[in-house]
């Protein structure tokens, strides 16, 4: 087939040659003339009916290709049976730690974390996390096995989600978003640690939403704290946690939250927590968290800075109940951190320094001094944006004496 | 238990008006296409991903690009993709118009997270206006984030990195 419109070029070559070479001898007569343009024009129609035949082909292996192409991306797929595959996930997250600290120098897998979720429906998701701390849990172990997160979503229209089952509290800047990389520093901070408490979570019913562009809310029923009424740790609030392991649920809690994020860059919240009676049923004594925090990440330049405070009714009968406890009706922190994060020249990544001042005291309603003191300086590097390094230098000061000065190196990692 | 079924029932009871829908979509992306160009799109042109042009889209995304071509619509300078990429767990399919080698327009057509929904306001889709590639295969200037949205961030900027990438291919193949 290729061949084809050679040989018609060779005929009309030959012709034309037959043609020149004749008129030197003898010029051709007009019927001459007029057959070997019939033959001419004979060849240029069948040439022409070939480039066609040709382009039509072209057309043809185009179309072909493409729905070839369709069948290989369909095919491609997994088949329906195997759909709940595509429906569920699986995440996690994790942090090794060094701590060369005055209380004891130590070597900890902290957190290894892994999510499972799943899509039901368009409208209709399960989403899991399940932890272990400190490698090794059981018995006499330092670790535990922790369910962190399991809960149902719903969709209600295009802004506004309803969950029940167990979830992170709406509260403080880490503590729905904790993995390594999303934050500076080794160790969480401080306050939000022994104020907020994070990570804290609890079962019940929640919704969120978006109010205006921008502008959203979280409110949920939950379980509640049960803080113990005796011992060093008394009325601790981070001592209150039941992570919904055959909670006492005598006294509910109720959690709000208003978030605004119009900006990019920028995030400005505030959550408010009411709880009846953190002794469940015991005590009688009402609580009520109150926190604030800015987030702040224009260009290279970040701002974190964060308020809690907790007030709890009835400070006579605290104090009364242990004296460990005295003081304990109010439980106030604040931190602020101030970062710069960008490239180095040509180093593949991207690099973070941050310095951190925390404040935090568990016994504020006492007349002592009882505040705690802590600075970190140290910086982040990212080499993909879901693995971080990190280094910090530590400041602790205490008002009994015992500070806690050293360094911290860690690695972490997210999926 | 009587006082946990109140209180459920209650949240239940207020969240109901406002019903349960499917995954939000803010503009179908037919309806993008068409508006990109003024009501008179042009027809569909497809993009074969070559094992190079597979390999520079990788560099991007962070995994392999997903089929073996990418659908565009393609008149004079102008360029117009609809392309998804999962955010946290599901994918956002993103509407984007390259002009001249920059971006003119970034919409969220449908989003079908349960978090970072706040991507698709102009608050945050209008940084990209006039944003074009480095030399490095960035975007010219930074994204100013969402905190909490951080995921769905980053699967709209890798679209539209990807977006002006292909846009440079095909005006390198005229």
């Amino acid at each position: 087939m290729k061949l084809a419109p050679k040989r018609h070029l060779l005929a009309l070559s030959a012709t034309l040659l037959a043609f020149t070479t004749g008129q030197a001898a003898e010029a051709p007569t007009a019927e001459q003339m007029w057959e070997i343009i019939q033959q001419q024009q004979q060849q240029i129609e069948a040439l022409q009916q070939q480039l066609n035949q040709t382009d039509e082909k072209v057309a043809e292996t185009d179309q072909k290709v493409e729905i070839a192409g369709d069948m290989i991306e369909q095919a491609g797929g997994l088949p329906a049976e195997a759909s709940w595959v595509t429906r569920s996930k699986i995440g996690g997250y994790g942090e090794l730690h060094y701590n060369d600290l005055d209380s004891g120098n130590e070597m900890d897998f902290h957190r290894f974390v892994l999510f499972f979720g799943h899509q039901f429906t368009d409208n209709i998701r399960f989403f899991s996390e399940v932890e272990l701390e400190h490698s090794i849990a059981g018995e006499g172990a330092n670790g535990e096995v922790e369910l962190e997160q399991a809960f149902i979503e719903f969709d209600l229209g295009d802004s506004h989600v309803a969950k029940a089952g167990l979830f992170l509290m709406p509260v403080g800047l880490i503590n729905e978003t904790h993995e390594p990389p999303t934050f500076y520093g080794v160790e969480r901070n401080a306050v939000e640690k022994n104020i907020i408490p994070t990570t804290w979570w609890e079962a019940g019913g929640a919704v969120r939403g978006e109010l205006a562009p921008g502008f959203s809310y979280d409110f949920a029923v939950t379980s509640g704290l049960n803080v113990p009424m005796t011992g060093g740790n008394a009325f601790k609030i981070r001592n209150g946690r039941q992570k919904v392991s055959e909670a006492a649920a005598e006294s509910l809690a109720y959690t709000g939250r208003l978030k605004w994020t119009g900006m990019p860059g920028v995030e400005l919240a505030m959550s408010a927590q009411y709880q009846e009676d953190i002794t469940q049923g015991v005590m009688d004594v009402g609580a009520t968290l109150f926190e604030a925090h800015a987030d702040i990440q224009r260009g290279p330049f970040g701002l974190r800075a964060l308020y809690a405070r907790w007030d709890l009714d009835d400070a006579a009968a605290i104090a009364a109940a242990d004296p460990a406890a005295a003081g304990r009706d109010e439980q106030t922190g604040w931190y602020i951190e101030p970062s710069v994060r960008g490239r180095l020249g040509d180093i593949p990544g991207e690099f973070g320094a941050f310095v951190r001042y925390d404040v935090w005291d568990n016994n504020s309603g006492a007349a002592n001094l009882t505040e705690k003191r802590q600075s970190n300086l140290g910086f982040n590097y990212w080499p993909i944006p879901d693995v971080v390094l990190k280094f910090d230098i530590q400041r602790q000061d205490n008002e009994d004496g015992n500070d806690v000065d050293g360094f911290n190196l860690g690695v972490g990692y997210q999926f | 238990m009587t006082q946990i079924l109140k209180h459920f029932a209650a949240l239940l009871v207020a969240a109901l008006p406002l019903g349960l829908t499917h995954a939000a979509v803010y503009q179908e992306p037919a309806e993008f296409v068409n508006e990109s160009f003024h009501g008179k799109p042009p027809a569909s042109s497809a993009l074969w991903l070559t094992p190079e042009l597979k390999k520079q889209m990788e560099e991007i995304l962070g995994h392999p690009p997903t089929g073996m071509r990418v659908r565009y619509w393609h008149d004079q300078e102008r360029t117009t993709w609809v392309m998804d990429e999962i955010g946290k767990e599901l994918p956002i399919t993103t509407g984007i118009v390259i002009n001249k080698d920059t971006i003119e327009r970034v919409r969220v057509l449908i989003f079908r997270e349960s978090r970072g929904w706040e991507v698709r306001h102009d608050f945050f889709t209008d940084q990209f206006r006039g944003a074009g590639m480095n030399g490095k295969g960035s975007l010219d200037r930074n994204i100013d984030g969402i905190s909490g949205a951080t995921l769905s961030v980053r699967a709209v900027e890798k679209l539209a990195r990807v977006a002006l990438l292909l846009d440079q291919t095909i005006k390198r193949k005229q």
